[in-house]
């Protein structure tokens, strides 16, 4: 039964599971919800099950068990219109080499039953937009390796989906691109279309997403939405740069101080501490601070520990 | 299923595979056109002289018809096998496997593609034949539906081949030991009349038998066989084909994990 709750789901996963032929466990009985509009991002380390459930999810891999549906439409007994609302961009190249940039997507566009003048303005549209357009006549086995992951991209939005999921699209891209890339999925996010996003680079899902899930060993161990996460941190350690060298590391009311070389002074926050009370603490003690920055990134803290303490739960 | 679409698509994967054709044509066209030639230089010149005439035809004449048959059979087998089995190579079926099109969508624009690789070597070859011989043409109708139910077999044929493949050398092995032979022992260049009766009962046993021969009908409207039988036979093989092909692609073998 498809009630109004699932018809609002861009993507609803419901206890999958995937054995591979040869008895590798990839997936063992995932659950995520996507809403509609969202921008959600599933991380995990290598071989985590990232691929295989999208592969599952884009029909390109038979699932073992359980249930997707995709804005309500199940790929068991809807596939085709489930189809017709995913665009997928793969994390490994899969594009004929040796046909054109232009043919690419606009053979793409009629695989989606797009054609004449309508096809037409797509693809150019996704290849300006992706800055293609110029490459339009070149084969895709003459790109970049960044040239031919936004030709991917440009292939998945050309039929403009509902649903886009994205494996790794900044692996290997580099920054000036990935950071237009970020904008560009932003824009396309605001105009109405969900996006599912798999990378490694942590900043870059705490920068665009607003939802994540983190999937180890095929299972999911965190799924929550981005802002409860990072208040869920409980300690967080800031890097600052400091204006002259100090001989010792100040005692600080409330926050955890160590020197780590002449002038530069790790400072970790508890939760309930405020970065205004560690300012004023160190201007009663004439430390001049010249500029500041996180550890690491947080989410990527989180990330190690999540990932971590399931390691040391393995061991025991 | 939404029609509309499915056409779309289906137009969309014939005009790649033609697309595909046109760009590799030093490897699709070229080769059966100087193999045919060397055919007719060597067996219908030189060697049929000697022969003299078989079924009351120049043996010239009467291979002709044979040896565009087969131009046909393994250039639509040939097209369908290294497309497909390409896709698969280079994971670029995936294009097609996301897309809201049908399975049937995806064997029916192979397969035309395999058809119209097969159709424009076959035109090459009868005019290279024109040059040899003289080809007036019986039952036109013949000709041209046995040509195209032929091909459409073995664009099926191909097909299914290029599912089961997992290396390059697969794509070969059909051809190699299956195509090849059964297209020498059917009747390209001799009448099976020519046979002991135990060889001529089995070479009816082989399926392009009655494809050469329904061909040769058409044209020089001659045969070893019921052109009855040929297109009965042709029919249950693409009903059987192309059910096969649905099979395996419903069921994902060779193309999902
Ligand atoms: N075709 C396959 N046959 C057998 N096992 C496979 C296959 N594909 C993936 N696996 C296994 O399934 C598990 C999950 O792999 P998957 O590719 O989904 O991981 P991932 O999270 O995408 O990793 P990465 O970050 O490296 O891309 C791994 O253990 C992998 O070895
Ligand atoms: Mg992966």
């Amino acid at each position: 039964m498809v009630t109004i709750r699932d018809l609002m789901k861009a993507l609803s996963i419901t206890n999958l599971t995937k054995t591979y032929s040869n008895g590798n466990q990839a997936l063992k009985g995932i659950d995520l919800s996507v809403e509609s509009g969202d921008f959600y991002a599933l991380l995990g380390p290598n071989g985590a099950g990232k691929t295989t459930a999208i592969g599952i999810v884009s029909s390109l891999v038979n699932k073992s068990g359980g249930e997707v549906q995709v804005f309500g439409h199940s790929i068991d007994s809807e596939l085709e219109a489930a189809k017709a609302c995913i665009g997928i961009v793969p994390q490994e190249v899969n594009l004929n080499l040796w046909e054109s940039v232009g043919n690419i997507v606009a053979n793409q566009a009629g695989y989606y039953g797009l054609h004449g003048k309508l096809a037409k303005q797509r693809v150019e549209k996704y290849l300006r937009a992706l800055r293609l357009w110029d490459r339009r006549d070149d084969i895709a086995r003459s790109l970049s390796g960044g040239m031919k992951r936004r030709l991917m991209i440009a292939r998945a939005l050309v039929h403009e989906p509902r649903l886009l999921i994205l494996d790794e699209p900044t692996a290997g891209v580099d920054i000036e691109i990935r950071r237009s890339m970020w904008e560009f999925l932003r824009q396309i996010n605001e105009a109405g279309t969900t996006i599912i996003l798999t990378t490694h680079y942590l900043e870059e899902a705490e920068s665009l997403c607003r939802h994540i899930a983190i999937i180890d060993e095929g299972t999911i161990i965190e799924d929550a939405r981005m802002s409860d996460v990072l208040r869920k941190l409980q300690r967080e350690v800031f890097v600052l740069s400091l204006a002259e060298e100090l001989s010792a590391a100040p005692a600080l009311d409330g926050f955890m101080t160590r020197l780590r070389g002449d002038c530069e002074l790790e400072v970790e926050k508890g939760p309930d501490c405020d970065l205004n009370d560690l300012f004023v603490q160190l201007n009663a003690r004439n430390i001049h601070v010249s500029s500041l920055r996180n550890k690491a990134n947080r989410l990527e803290e989180l990330f190690m520990r999540l990932v971590e303490s399931k390691q040391q739960e393995a061991e025991l | 299923m939404n029609i509309g679409l499915n056409v779309v698509a289906a137009k969309t994967i014939v005009r790649k595979e033609i697309v595909r054709v046109m760009r590799i044509w030093v490897q699709t066209i070229v080769p059966p056109a100087i193999t045919m030639t060397l055919y007719f230089i060597i067996f219908g010149n030189l060697i049929g002289r000697r022969i003299g005439s078989m079924d009351g035809f120049d043996y010239m004449q009467y291979i002709a018809p044979g040896l565009i048959m087969m131009s046909v059979i393994t250039n639509s087998y040939g097209n369908v096998v290294s497309s497909f089995f390409g896709a698969k190579f280079g994971r670029h079926i995936e294009e097609m496997l996301v897309a809201p099109m049908s399975y049937a969508t995806i064997i029916i624009g192979h397969v035309a593609g395999g058809v119209l690789r097969g159709l424009l070597v076959g035109l090459l070859v009868t005019i290279i034949a024109l040059f040899f011989t003289r080809l007036t043409v019986a039952h036109p109708l013949v000709v041209i539906s046995i040509v195209l139910l032929s091909s459409i077999v073995f664009s099926l044929a191909g097909f299914i081949n290029a599912i089961f493949a997992r290396k390059f050398d697969d794509i070969s092995i059909v051809p190699t030991f299956v195509l090849t032979p059964l297209t020498y022992l059917g009747g390209v260049f001799y009448s099976i009349s020519m046979l002991p009766e135990f060889w001529q009962n089995v070479s009816k046993a082989n399926p392009i038998l009655y494809m050469v021969n329904a061909f040769r009908y058409g044209i020089l409207g001659t045969s070893d066989i019921s052109i009855g039988h040929a297109y009965a036979i042709l029919i249950v093989f693409v009903v059987v084909l192309f059910s096969g092909c649905m099979y395996l692609m419903q069921r994902g073998i060779g193309i999902r994990e």
